[in-house]
């Protein structure tokens, strides 16, 4: 691919076109004010769908070909599913038996029972995929074998894309876990559920056509209605829409490493130290073993000081869920279900709510409430020294990771990153980091074993610590000291070729993927 | 000797480690053939470093295979030259620089509340190891190294000893047991070891072997600084011969006792409640306190069970030691929390060092607490109880200041 490249605003190389369409390189945060109107999507009528609502088709495949299922389509999907979703990879090997070529999947993540996506990849069938790419379809990419471009997305920019028309989706599949024949749907109830399908919504808002994909089927009414069959075109009933045990997790659990254990710790002393715990505080805290711990380290200072959180942003796990039930927090604003608890209290607790890209991360709204969650914990692949960090990429160049809500929550008021100095032998702390998914700018603090670095713009934050016990150090130290015992490593190699693209939230390039050479 | 040589680990659950092969060859010069996880950022620093050590060592031609999952240099260059030794005879030894961080010596009565075993196979434990603040880290060459990699180990702990940096923790080595034990002192004297443990400790000429031993090697080394030993007794015999051990040196700054073996040896199951150890625990603190050394509790084996290690703490320290090992970094905090002075002692020991720093400035010979005569050694174990209380936080410096009799 040979096109012209400039340089954005925080110095990385971007292209000004992508799969030949135009393309807004980073400004800065904050600073592209688009000035066109939203996409909409095409009137329907009535007339054009049954008086009584059933919706039904025989298959999928009768649904994909009545949808108009052709060449160069762009075919969505969302992950509640997670591991164990059974309908993307249908969809494609449909379209290829029905020999249509240069698809574009517009997931909102990918796992790994996503892998036989490479033979449609291979053949033809898909064009490119915009959404994450990893295990062995970043190994495809990365290496420079996807025919187009691949786009990658926050899950909040993911519903700019669509609502602002950068990607106009023609047929989303949305697989649920209940139903009616109508289309509405939701994903608290039936043997698959998985808790909402927030990240499905953009999709059922804006596609030209919306399938409902579930193995549940029940009358008229299915309440709540996360889904409205009123964007639904058809409604498919299958054995088995997904495999409950890979959906949920069931694994979340506290770290147990003492290291991890060590990194919460301080996490929590240093959010204690400069006295963000407080009455009417909010939090976001992932489901990795690190940032439960770093909860549960919050929930014992609660409890000891008497302190309740307004609300906590989860994934939600057994362990918010326990805090929310302790009265510790008084709202879950949730944006996937990562265990059954988190389950069963979305349903039936009215105070565990369910959210949305829209709601919770969409960059072109009248705000969204990223922006005033207190302490925001992510982690990073990359850190480097001017605080910028990469959650996409391996240092050896690999498509690693999807972006996730990892650059919505960037916007909260606290973000802290903790992660260790250093992976195998791999610094973590770095002069540049391979690719920058978020600017430094917004970046607050990393916290690794060996100490913790504040970003020089946080002077508030230095000022409160500066009395602190805690091991407070520059960033340059700590990527000095990761280099004094790792070694520096060298650079790996790249192409010319830019095998992806990595959006920030208003839509601009931020950064390139380059093709890696083996 | 053999042709070929290998040490290290490999594997799907290694981490932080590195397996190599050397075949000595007789033409063609060096192949090195390297697999790594890091290749693409550390391949070329690696393949540096190996053909660095194979020319230390003299070697023209070999073929050498390295399978590495992210090892640190340290480790690599253990694993080299523990595959090399074993396929060539040399007197050499490819020492890398001893870090300024490691330089430290330690005090013969410095705390040993804490001590965390890391097995002294095994990297991956080792380069976090001085993160969790226990007072010790023990780099093990005894109980937790395979009979078949006792060889290799040597290599790894010398290694770690100079460029691992422990952060402050005393840096002790669990030798093996007299004579074999011996034998490992070559390799962790010269390499600033603070202290050493002997295992499996039966008789006063045991620690004298040990000590003859240190002192030739400090000798050849010039080691100028002590190297402290602090005896494990294991056995009944052990345990008879207590004082004779802890009094036959005066580097020995504490005894421990290993209770696994101990009930071993009696023939008994050991039990959370510990009547059948009561007596050789009492016989130890008893030995050591009179030897005016550190008395050291067993490790506590279950490392999920917090409440009863806490316990195990309290009865501990309630019985006169000072301190026990850890397995596992989650028992540090336990450990560390549990020997500390309660807060009915430290308010004791603020009267007590109070009126000890008021007769001082009267110029009183005699320190009293209302009518009460208080002896010099109360005072000395009320100004350590303060002390702690300061280091650990249960204390503010200037403590004196709003002080109210």
């Amino acid at each position: 691919m040979s096109v012209k490249l400039v340089k954005n605003s925080i110095g990385r190389m971007v292209p000004t076109e992508i799969n030949g369409k135009k393309s807004v390189p980073f400004q800065g945060v904050g600073k592209y004010h688009p000035d066109y109107r939203k996409f909409a999507p095409k009137v329907a009528t009535c007339a054009d769908f049954p008086d009584d609502g059933n919706k039904l088709v025989d298959d999928l495949k009768t649904a994909l070909i009545k949808a108009g299922l052709k060449d160069g389509m762009t075919i969505s999907t969302h992950h509640h599913f997670r591991n164990g979703d059974l309908v993307a990879n249908q969809i494609f090997k449909i379209a290829s038996d029905l020999g249509i070529k240069d698809l574009v999947w517009y997931p909102s993540a990918s796992f790994p029972c996503h892998e036989p996506i490479l033979e449609y990849l291979e053949n033809g069938t898909i064009n490119h995929i915009e959404g994450s790419m990893n295990g062995v379809l970043g190994r495809f990419v990365s290496e420079g074998n996807m025919k187009g471009t691949g786009v990658l997305r926050s899950h909040g920019g993911r519903y700019q894309a669509v609502q602002d028309g950068d990607v106009q989706i023609d047929i989303a599949v949305l697989a649920a876990p209940i139903a009616d024949p109508f289309g509405n749907a939701n994903g608290v109830k039936g043997p698959s559920a998985c808790g909402l399908l927030g990240f499905a919504l953009a999709d059922s808002q804006y596609a030209d056509k919306v399938i409902i994909v579930t193995d549940h089927l029940i009358d008229f009414p299915c309440i709540p209605w996360q889904i409205h069959g009123n964007y639904v075109d058809y409604v498919v009933k299958v054995d088995k829409v997904g495999i409950p045990e890979k959906i949920i997790s069931g694994t979340t659990r506290i770290t147990k490493s003492p290291d991890r254990l060590l990194m919460a710790e301080m996490t929590a002393k240093l959010c204690q130290e400069a006295g963000l715990i407080k009455d009417g505080f909010s939090f976001q805290a992932g489901a990795g073993g690190t940032s439960l711990a770093i909860a549960d380290f919050f929930a014992k200072i609660m409890r000891k000081e008497n302190i309740k959180a307004k609300f906590a942003r989860g994934g939600s796990n057994k362990y918010l869920v326990q805090m929310l039930e302790d009265g510790l927090v008084e709202y879950i604003l949730d944006g996937q279900t990562f265990d059954l608890d988190g389950v069963r209290s979305m349903r039936d607790n009215p105070n565990h709510v369910d959210t949305s890209p829209f709601t919770s991360y969409n960059y072109h709204g009248k705000g969204n409430f990223a922006s005033f969650i207190d302490i925001v914990i992510l982690g990073a692949t990359e850190v480097d020294v001017n605080f910028n960090a990469n959650v996409n990429t391996h240092s050896d160049g690999y498509l690693l990771h999807g972006i996730g809500g990892w650059q919505n929550c960037l916007f909260g008021r606290n973000v802290i990153l903790p992660i260790p100095l250093f992976r195998d032998r791999i610094p973590v702390i770095r002069d540049e980091v391979t690719t920058v998914t978020g600017p430094g700018e917004l970046i607050d603090i990393i916290v690794t074993e060996r100490g913790i670095a504040i970003n020089p713009l946080r002077k508030d934050l230095l000022e409160k610590l500066k009395d602190s016990n805690l091991p407070i150090k520059t960033i340059e130290e700590l990527k000095e000291e990761a280099e004094k015992i790792c070694g520096k490593p060298v650079l790996p190699e790249f192409g010319d070729d830019i095998v992806a693209v990595i959006k920030w939230v208003d839509g601009t390039i931020i950064d390139s993927v380059r093709k890696v050479i083996k | 000797m053999e042709k070929i040589g290998s040490a290290g680990n490999k594997g799907k659950a290694i981490r932080s480690d590195c397996f190599v092969t050397i075949e000595l060859t007789d033409k063609d010069g060096i192949i090195i053939e390297l697999n790594s996880k890091v290749k693409s950022l550390f391949g070329k620093s690696i393949i540096e470093l190996c053909k660095d050590e194979i020319k230390y060592f003299g070697i023209k031609n070999a073929k050498v295979q390295i399978e590495d999952s992210g090892a640190l240099p340290f480790v690599i260059a253990a694993r080299i030259e523990a595959a090399i030794k074993k396929c060539v005879n040399t007197g050499k030894n490819y020492l890398q620089e001893m870090i300024p961080e490691n330089a430290y010596h330690t005090e013969k009565d410095r705390y040993r509340r804490s001590r965390l075993y890391l097995p002294g196979n095994t990297p991956k434990l080792m380069i976090n190891g001085g993160l969790h603040s226990a007072d010790g880290i023990i780099l093990d060459l005894e109980d937790s190294v395979a009979p078949d990699k006792k060889f290799e180990a040597r290599f790894l702990v010398r290694n770690a000893l100079r460029q691992n940096n422990f952060y402050g923790a005393e840096r002790m080595v669990r030798i093996n047991q007299v004579p074999q034990g011996l034998d490992d002192l070559e390799y962790i004297v010269p390499h600033n070891v603070n202290l050493i443990l002997i295992p499996k400790c039966e008789s006063a000429d045991q620690i004298q072997q040990v000590e003859l031993k240190i002192t030739e090697l400090s000798k050849k080394y010039d080691v100028e600084h002590p190297v402290y030993l602090m005896p494990i007794i294991e056995s009944a015999l052990g345990t008879i011969k207590a004082y004779e051990i802890a009094t036959a040196s005066e580097n020995v700054v504490a005894l421990a006792i290993g209770l696994e073996d101990y009930t071993a040896d009696l023939g008994c199951q050991r039990t959370n409640e510990g009547r059948e150890t009561f007596f050789a625990r009492s016989m130890l603190v008893n030995a050591a306190k009179a030897a005016k050394i550190q008395a050291i509790d067993s490790v506590f084996s279950d490392v999920s069970d917090m409440d009863a290690l806490k316990k195990f703490v309290l009865e501990s320290k309630s019985q006169g030691f000072d301190g026990m090992g850890c397995i596992h970094p989650r028992q540090i905090k336990v450990i560390l929390e549990n020997y500390l002075p309660t807060d009915a002692e430290i308010a004791k020991a603020k009267k007590i060092v109070n009126a000890f720093i008021q007769a001082e400035e009267k110029g009183l010979g005699v320190v009293a607490v209302g009518s009460k005569m208080i002896d010099p050694p109360v005072v000395k174990r009320a100004q350590r109880t303060i002390k702690v209380a300061v280091e650990e936080g249960k204390l503010t410096k200037n403590w004196r200041d709003d002080y109210v009799c």
